[in-house]
């Protein structure tokens, strides 16, 4: 016992001296913008984390997760910026955020409380699309939210009067904001994935799979159904805002493109290529869905290059059709993901063998 | 007056495209009891293939009545949808038949997405014009004015449907279909070849959405790679309206939710004040989407149904 404590100390300590030095050894080696790819990532992490509350712990597919995101950035968006003149503290901001999208997590929430599969699917997806619709037009005519041109010049987040958004120097080296932010994204998602470990292993994770296998069986159980389910839509939706706030202050411009279907999409696929429900498999599936298309656009250009002698297909074009192809072919080569859960490999074998599971 | 004629004209047209494009997710929801994600993209892939045969044979300086030419466009764009659904079909439903649900729905939204690329790729990013052949003239009715494009495509829409009716109910491959969608199974034990039959409705729906891509182009008079996604998302809001499963359905909810929009969008101002214009008009799709879920989640003419999603 003691011996399996250290050795989990041990992987702690030292995958926490790899997260630390990570963003110097890249932006050393590759520079400052993959260490921005590797903040996404972060960010990135965070919203599959949320989502997989949704849909890999309660098994509520819901298609319209980048709503909630989108919830979080134009609150922060609205709240810090020149766009009406407030410029509230980041920790007053993306609280707010969270909230909302909470709340909005609940209103989607309790509508489709009897909706199942695919049906639930649609719904959150025409949800998704609908807060986006109203996002893209409501600058007219009150402007509240600056239509399709989006908002400006957002404050960056500030800590004590220090801004992380400009570069800062220590012992004569000159830092971009990007470290900054890494290291706030990555305490960020240290707390989203303690979060997420805690819930899964308590009550309420328990109910959610009880949930996922069999809803009937469930509630015969005594698990309220309708709160476990609206608690698993609201805490989701609460990562996805505070996702959503860190995106507004990095990237100071947010506009209703950034949340479009194709989002909320590729946020799904990366928890499903992961290993749906499980925490690691998730994190996996975040970084490789940010890192690995960010890869092919550095290298897919200058290959064809090399081979064609011209660019074939433009990296976009690649980046998404090899994405598009990833989904189908991980379906129906290993419909359990990367690195599942084991208890959600045991479904998706069960369902193989004609076990049926709701 | 004008303006309320007018806009139930415009809703006819939508809804008698809304309601071709929902007969084939209601087809094969009816009989698999899964959502097509990909049926968009058929639409969008029949459009096109119609768009390139028009543009070659003009090209070519084949000089050809207008309709003879989209007639032509659609002879060849039709077996190549069909031919698209038959894989869609093999390649991301048949192998996960018995998987979670979770899965085939993954798979279709990877194809749609894989399809829109390949059609980036063929067809570059941009709005392609359709090519003038078509006469734009206009009747007047009550007031209010429709081409003869669109008195057309009402008529040829209907005549399908009812063309589509009658095949179920009347032929064999209908019965076939029919009884599939009660019990697989069993249907199988009465000699009927499911596979068959599942593959016959794909490439059915397909060619629907192939004749429907055609008439949004034609309506619209431009195409788009991901000219699917949207007026597939509608569609099949129209099929839920109408009770997924159930064709007759699928029809009545097209036109509804046809009506509906182009009501709403005209009368969304007037209504709100000035506070919400036109540009609202394709949330209506989705309130209505999520307003029958919640009220009647078995449609305007279904049974019972969501519980097996």
């Amino acid at each position: 016992m003691a011996m399996a404590n250290n050795k989990k100390v041990g992987v702690i300590l030292a995958s926490a001296v790899v997260l630390a030095v990570m963003p110097f050894l890249v932006g050393g080696a590759l520079g400052n913008s993959w260490v921005r790819i590797l903040d996404f990532s972060l960010l990135y992490v965070m919203l599959a984390l949320g989502l997989n509350m949704v849909v890999g712990f309660a098994g509520l597919l819901d298609l319209g997760f980048i709503a909630f995101y989108a919830v979080g950035a134009y609150t922060y968006g609205l709240l810090c910026s020149p766009h009406f003149g407030l410029h509230l503290p980041f920790y007053i901001a993306i609280p707010i955020g969270a909230a909302l999208a909470a709340f909005f997590g609940i209103l989607l929430g309790t509508p489709v409380l009897r909706l199942k599969g695919d049906y639930l699917a649609i719904v959150t997806l025409g949800f998704g699309e609908i807060i986006r619709i109203f996002i893209n037009n409501l600058n007219a005519p009150v402007n509240i939210t600056n239509g399709p041109q989006g908002i400006n010049l957002i404050d960056p987040i500030e800590v004590g009067g220090f801004s992380l958004g400009k570069t800062f120097e220590l012992f004569g080296l000159s830092f971009s904001n990007v470290y900054l932010y890494y290291y706030m994204f990555l305490a960020l998602t240290v707390g989203v994935v303690i979060m997420a470990w805690r819930l899964q292993h308590s009550r309420i994770g328990r109910a959610w799979v009880a949930l996922r296998e069999d809803d009937i069986a469930a509630a015969a159980m005594g698990i309220n159904i309708r709160n476990i389910k609206l608690l698993a839509f609201a805490l989701g939706a609460l990562s996805g805002g505070v996702a959503g706030g860190l995106f507004s202050a990095f990237q100071g411009f947010i506009s209703p493109e950034s949340f479009s279907l194709i989002e909320s999409i590729m946020i799904l696929a990366m928890i499903v290529l992961g290993g749906m429900g499980n925490i690691p498999g998730v994190i996996l599936g975040a970084v490789m869905l940010t890192v690995a298309p960010e890869i092919l656009r550095a290298t897919i250009g200058p290959l064809q290059m090399a081979v064609f002698g011209k660019t074939l297909i433009d990296p976009e074009n690649a980046r998404m059709l090899l994405f598009g192809l990833a989904m189908v072919v991980m379906m129906l080569v290993r419909p359990e993901g990367a690195w599942p859960s084991k208890r959600r490999r045991m479904e998706f074998q069960d369902a193989k063998k004609g076990v049926t599971h709701g | 007056m004008d303006i309320f004629v007018q806009q139930i004209l415009n809703g006819l047209v939508l809804g008698s495209i809304y309601a071709l494009i929902a007969l084939g997710y209601t087809m094969v929801y009816g009989i698999m009891g899964l959502i097509n994600f990909a049926h968009g993209e058929v639409v969008m892939v029949g459009a096109m293939v119609t768009i390139s045969v028009i543009s070659a044979l003009m090209g070519a300086g084949i000089n050809l009545p207008g309709p003879l030419l989209v007639l032509i466009g659609l002879l060849i764009a039709i077996p190549s949808c069909m031919l698209l659904g038959f894989c869609i079909e093999r390649v991301a439903y048949r192998p996960l038949r018995n998987a979670p649900r979770l899965a085939p729905l993954i798979t279709a939204i990877g194809l749609s997405i894989v399809l829109q690329q390949v059609a980036i790729l063929i067809w570059g990013r941009n709005y392609i014009p359709f090519p003038p052949i078509l006469s734009h003239d206009t009747i007047n009715i009550l007031g209010a004015t429709i081409t003869k494009l669109q008195v057309v495509i009402i008529f040829l829409c209907l005549a399908i449907m009812a063309g589509l009716l009658v095949m179920v109910e009347r032929t064999k491959l209908g019965r076939a279909m029919r009884a599939t969608s009660q019990n697989p199974a069993v249907a199988g034990l009465m000699g009927v070849s499911v596979n068959k039959v599942i593959s016959a409705t794909f490439v059915i729906g397909s060619g629907l959405g192939a004749i429907a891509g055609v008439m949004v182009e034609t309506n619209y008079d431009q195409a788009h790679y991901y000219m699917g996604f949207l007026i597939g998302l509608k569609a099949f809001t129209a099929a839920v309206l109408g009770g997924i499963g159930n064709l007759g359905g699928a029809v009545a909810g097209g036109i509804l939710l046809g009506l509906i929009e182009s009501l709403g969008a005209g009368y969304i101002g007037t209504l709100t004040g000035g506070f919400l214009g036109s540009n609202y008009q394709d949330i209506f799709a989705f309130m209505v989407l999520i307003i029958v879920l919640i009220f009647r989640p078995s449609g305007l003419l279904g049974e019972k149904v969501a519980d097996r999603a």
